[in-house]
């Protein structure tokens, strides 16, 4: 089988055009990944200008209120950028520039991955493209402007649902018009290897932080950790430092949208099938002739129709859960954490909070949860005014 | 002889893309059967997929429309059992990976088979995935092409000397779709492969006017034009037919010039 693989899941699905850059990339990955010098770099970039660590908080109040296990919160709405996505890109963008490209291009759904991409290029000097969803950056017009204030070029996509599988299929056409300069920032552990093992490495920090500091304030490990699933990487970012610690409950949230006994979800584990697709097998919602299908989620960063493969092939492992978390109750669980520990989650990270709503208070007193705040919540402000029922101008 | 072997072994070819169900299965096949008779020297048929990433604006658009008409899989195989009643022309079908693994990998080469399908043109399946579906083109009969591109560089050698059928010449860097310019650096890709094998090599990609298709098969063994057709079909739709006819005939002849 070829490289890149987790159990059956991963690979290397993509048009020719494409395999030396990936084989280029993933050389060069290789290269620089234990390289002191780049290493060096990197964490001087995450400490200095990204903000890391990033705080291992205890929300002693929620805990109070669900009575049940201990609630920590991993803040990486707290990173520059406001979300863990900047993990990803500084390394990406760092390793793009050693290569010697002087472009990047790259998808995003929420607008946080394409923040953070173009961040880093006006850091790093880079020339800078984005291509995003219309529906997307209809909803979250603050970030386009965001991105372009940083200069980058923002590409409003229309073409099939117009939300993050077809800015994803724009930037793979982009980049292969444009391979020879251009690096692709992919933003989640997907895409052809070696993107879903190199964007989990650059986000293990997230896990590799959490034990350090749960070890430091409770002198034990979480019972579990929780962590909404777009395409799986703020999730596996936390969970990768504790797959060998089988005590450890590892469970990932998706967007249930309307309900998973809906067409309006985008809950791949709950309703999908193995399938190939962005370059990578894994599961997918998708019809019986494997046309990939429209999905809905309130929230544009887990409005995809696929997930990691290394998440596909923990999931037949048994080694981690995947619940579907409905657009209600992350509306609601957003509205709770920011009442309750005047912290305004992303409606991504909400799906998380609302998940260890229903969690917490099943379990013991003396157990801990780990909840992954990927992102904050002011790029969401509007559009839960608009889902009150409340207009207001961003 | 295998089939293909035989068409590229008569003269340059000129094979045409279109997409199955676009406008209506039933104008895919009088297209099939008329492009045939037009001089068509092999027809690829494209499955039209939901995501067709290596396509640009004018095919992504006819798969969308194919999809919305209504059409799958299954009906293009009986579509293609009912020209295979009258026409031998060689038929490839193009489609992306994850219709033929969803539909299973065996079935759909079986259905192939049955149909009169003599290869698949799979773009997301690169040489170092084709392990997957290679076993089952073989036990079946089905010839699986492989691409290469103007980046494909030391990547030529090693997939012309596996490669079956054809090889398809991706003649520039990105999508399909019309170009006014196509890249130069082709004829130097086809030098490098017949190096390693003897094998047919087809440009495509780009490719629209009969000039451009001339100049091509002074040193192409065949010449694939997709969105050029694909746009003849998406502005007359289903009276599309004499125009497409009229095109399939003047390209066939700069080829054969
Ligand atoms: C704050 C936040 N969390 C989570 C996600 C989902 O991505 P992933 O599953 O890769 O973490 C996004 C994506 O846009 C996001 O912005």
């Amino acid at each position: 089988m070829s490289k890149g693989r987790f159990g059956i899941y991963g690979g290397q699905y993509i048009p020719e055009t494409l395999m030396n850059a990936v084989t280029e990339l993933e050389e060069a990955y290789h290269r620089f990944k234990d390289d002191r010098e780049f290493k060096a770099e990197l964490s001087e970039l995450q400490q200095n200008y990204g903000g890391r660590p990033s705080l291992l908080y205890y929300a002693e109040k929620m805990t109070k209120d669900l009575d049940g296990a201990k609630i920590y919160l991993k803040r990486e709405d707290l990173n520059h950028t406001g979300s863990h996505k900047i993990n990803n890109v500084l390394g990406q963008v760092l390793l793009a520039k050693r290569m010697g490209k002087t472009r990047v291009i790259a998808e995003t759904g929420a607008g946080q991955h394409g923040v953070a991409t173009a961040t880093a290029a006006a850091l790093m000097g880079m020339e800078c493209e984005i291509y995003m969803g219309k529906e997307d950056t209809d909803r979250q017009a603050l970030n386009v402007y965001r991105m372009e204030l940083l200069g980058a070029k923002v590409h409003t996509v229309t073409s099939g649902t117009q939300t993050l599988k077809d800015a994803v299929n724009e930037t793979m056409r982009e980049w292969t018009r444009r391979v020879r300069d251009t690096h692709y920032v992919l933003g989640s552990i997907m895409g052809p290897h070696p993107f879903p093992t190199m964007v989990r490495d650059f986000q293990s920090i997230i896990g590799r932080e959490a034990k350090q500091q749960i070890l430091e304030q409770e002198g034990r490990l979480p019972d579990a950790l929780v962590a909404c699933v777009g395409g799986g990487s703020n999730a596996m970012g936390l969970f990768y430092e504790f797959i060998e610690d089988q005590s450890v409950r590892l469970i990932g949230c998706e967007a249930g949208g309307q309900g998973i006994d809906t067409d309006k979800n985008a809950a791949t584990m709950a309703t999908g099938t193995v399938g190939i697709f962005h370059g990578m097998k894994s599961y997918f919602c998708q019809d019986r002739y494997g046309q990939i299908a429209p999905v809905y989620s309130i929230s544009a960063g887990l409005d995809y129709p696929g997930i990691g493969p290394e998440h596909a092939n923990l999931n037949d492992l048994g080694r981690a859960e995947y619940v579907a978390v409905t657009d209600d109750e992350a509306v609601e669980a957003f509205e709770y954490l920011s009442r309750l520990e005047g912290i305004i989650p992303a409606i991504e990270s909400a799906h998380a909070v609302a998940y260890v709503k229903k969690l917490a208070p099943s379990m013991a007193k003396e157990q801990i949860i780990i909840v992954n705040l990927s992102g904050r919540g002011d790029k969401d402000v509007a559009a839960i005014a608009r889902y009150r029922g409340v207009e207001i101008y961003e | 002889m295998n089939k293909i072997k035989q068409t590229f072994a008569e003269g340059k070819a000129f094979v045409p893309f279109i997409t199955a169900g676009d406008p209506s299965l039933e104008i895919t096949e009088q297209l099939v059967l008329q492009m045939a008779e037009a001089g068509a020297d092999l027809i690829e048929l494209g499955i039209p997929f939901s995501d067709p990433v290596a396509e640009g604006t004018v095919i992504q658009a006819a798969d969308a429309r194919a999809l919305a008409a209504g059409t799958t899989t299954d009906k293009i195989f009986a579509t293609i059992q009912r020209v295979r009643r009258v026409s031998q022309v060689p038929l490839a079908l193009m489609t992306y990976m994850n219709p033929i693994f969803t539909y299973g990998i065996e079935k759909f080469m079986v259905n192939s088979r049955e149909a009169g399908i003599d290869a698949v043109i799979v773009p997301d399946v690169p040489f170092e995935e084709k392990e997957e579906l290679l076993p089952f083109c073989t036990k079946y009969g089905i010839e699986l092409i492989s691409m290469i591109t103007p980046t494909s560089k030391q990547r030529i050698k090693i997939i012309a000397a596996e490669a079956q059928g054809f090889v398809y010449c991706v003649s520039s860097l990105g999508v399909t779709g019309v170009r006014q310019e196509i890249g130069n650096n082709v004829r130097e890709m086809i030098r490098l492969v017949k190096e390693v094998k003897d094998i047919p090599c087809a440009v495509g990609f780009g490719i629209n006017t009969p000039e451009q298709a001339a100049e091509m098969a002074e040193f192409a063994d065949g010449v694939i034009v997709g969105s050029a057709v694909v746009r003849i079909v998406e502005q007359y739709g289903a009276d599309c037919l004499p125009h497409v006819v009229e095109y399939v005939r003047k390209m066939k002849e700069a080829v054969r010039r």
